[in-house]
């Protein structure tokens, strides 16, 4: 009992993490892309509640408004409106068992190796500490993040921005190129 | 009784039975409440046979949906079917956690909270426990191996996608306003500025509460549910409890709608006028009434309005709804929040 209380965040957190590792195993596994779908919800939320875990509240609730809020609904659109029966065979994915199991093998270890070496560096989930080196975090972890975002890395934040309006806009374009086309031909027979 | 156990267990465990009683009692009763208005709109007597002018048959409807047969049908991805009301129901649910209802009071000796948790992000946890409820009604709607269901079901992602992002915005001028996201911060704020928040951001509140009834899926915006199109939208093929599910879940949502517009732009808990009549809420007799009175008070008048609407309006064409959504409130949304900038500098400076 003292040492589910003195080791409760802890337990909690190794629980969720589990949590987190099974849906995303789920997005993997499942057969019916829908099924994958849910799975990717689920953890995206689960991952959502370890950041706010993490004392990063401000990030967990933009990764609930962002990623599982609009990303998940226009993935599902896709699903939903595609015809999904033909995609079901999966004779071609299989053939290839061997040399996927290696990548994924090496992917793993590098990962898992990555993961150790963080958490020693780190030491501990969470640095709430950290916060405080920031002006006005005393408020809080959304206060810290703007204060960050809007100072000291305001021009890579707004570079950033610039480049997704990019990606959009290309989206955009190749995605209506025929479209336009099209209208330039009837242009022209007429 | 160890202090931990009653302060981490216990309390809050009284509180979210209540909460859920009261919740889902209103709920219940906004379905008669919504006919009886209606009814009497539109000239009629409303359900009068059960009990005393209709008063059980919220009860009666309830009974009717429990021994109801439930049907799933033949095509339906089963699981998913199963899994979609819990879907839209848990996060309609979930966000009464964080809804200040009133103002802290002691029983003996003990500050009791009339809210289950003042979290620092309230308001950008409700807004993402609220995108969440839409899965519920997309996958409703495929799931149930049903055109009309389909259709129900990706107009209203559609939908529901559209109007949050000006909702956002709408909410955004009034962080600014309150320069804090926590609900019980905001009314604080208020009562600290001695003015409700409608008046400096009148604009913010029209949008917010136009897309709050687009949230919704209410008159005038109930296309994902269009009778004459769609039977009956994303839920046509769901009967029973699972039925009740979706419904309860519409009105839960009407019910935060109203009472993130009561605790965002109305003051909360906190008596009209806070400024110009503060003599007279002083006065022995009123500052008797507890705030959770004023709260429900403003909270009611909302749920009526959603009511008034669904009398009143005609339904939106789709093509319609997504103009209004991105071409008119989007940048409105957006020019508001400069403007709310462009006052708060003024203001302070």
């Amino acid at each position: 009992m003292d040492f589910l209380v003195a080791h409760f965040a802890e337990l909690l957190f190794y629980f969720l993490a589990g949590l987190t590792v099974l849906f995303a195993l789920g997005v993997v596994l499942f057969k019916n892309p829908v099924h994958s779908a849910l799975s990717l919800l689920a953890t995206f939320v689960t991952v959502a509640m370890l950041f706010i875990f993490s004392h990063a509240e401000f990030l967990g609730a933009v990764q609930l408004m962002v990623y599982a809020g609009g990303i998940m609904v226009l993935f599902l659109f896709v699903i939903m409106l595609a015809r999904t029966e033909g995609i079901q065979s999966e004779a071609a994915f299989l053939s290839n068992m061997a040399p996927a199991a290696v990548v994924g093998g090496v992917l793993l270890g590098a990962l898992i190796s990555a993961g150790i070496l963080l958490g020693v560096l780190a030491s501990g989930h969470g640095n709430p500490a950290a916060l405080e080196m920031v002006d006005g975090a005393r408020l809080g972890n959304t206060e810290a993040v703007s204060m960050l975002l809007y100072t000291k890395y305001l021009i890579p934040f707004e570079v950033v921005s610039v480049i997704l309006l990019v990606a959009m806009i290309g989206a955009i374009v190749f995605g209506r190129k025929d479209r336009f086309s099209e209208v330039g031909k009837e242009e022209v027979d007429s | 009784m160890p202090e931990a156990v009653l302060n981490l267990l216990l309390i809050p465990l009284i509180k979210i039975v209540v909460l859920l009683g009261v919740v889902l009692l209103i709920v219940a009763y906004l379905t008669y409440a919504e006919r009886k208005i209606l009814a009497y709109m539109q000239v009629r007597l409303g359900p009068n046979r059960v009990g005393p002018k209709g008063w059980l048959q919220p009860i009666a409807d309830g009974l009717k949906l429990f021994v109801k047969e439930d049907l799933i049908p033949g095509g339906a991805e089963r699981f998913v079917f199963l899994l979609a009301p819990g879907l839209i129901m848990v996060p309609a649910l979930l966000m009464f956690a964080v809804i200040p209802f009133g103002e802290p009071f002691k029983v003996g000796g003990r500050t009791i909270t009339p809210y289950l948790a003042d979290v620092n992000i309230a308001i950008l946890l409700l807004l993402g426990i609220s995108s969440i409820g839409v899965f519920g009604i997309i996958l409703g709607g495929w799931s149930s191996n049903s055109k009309f269901s389909l259709m129900g079901g990706l107009r209203s992602a559609a939908q529901m996608i559209s109007y949050e992002i000006p909702m956002g915005f709408a909410v955004v001028s009034v962080l600014m306003m309150a320069g804090t996201l926590s609900l019980v911060g905001i009314v604080e704020a208020q009562r600290q500025a001695h003015i409700w928040f409608v008046l400096p951001g009148i604009l913010a509140f029209g949008i917010y509460w136009i897309c709050g009834v687009a949230e919704t899926n209410r008159n005038p915006f109930d296309l994902p549910e269009a009778e004459a199109e769609l039977v009956a939208g994303f839920h046509t093929e769901y009967s029973g409890m699972k039925f009740a599910l979706f419904f309860l879940a519409e009105y839960a949502n009407m019910m935060v709608i109203s009472a993130l517009a009561t605790v965002m732009f109305f003051g909360g808990w906190l008596p009209p006028f806070p400024n110009l009549l503060a003599g007279l809420w002083a006065s022995p007799v009123l500052a008797w009434i507890p705030g959770v009175v004023w709260f429900a008070a403003k909270m009611g008048f909302f749920l009526f309005c959603y009511i008034w609407f669904r009398g009143t309006f005609p339904r939106y064409r789709f093509d319609q709804l997504m103009a209004v959504g991105w071409k008119w409130l989007l940048p409105l949304s957006l020019a508001n929040v400069m403007l709310v900038g462009v006052l708060m500098l003024w203001w302070k400076g």
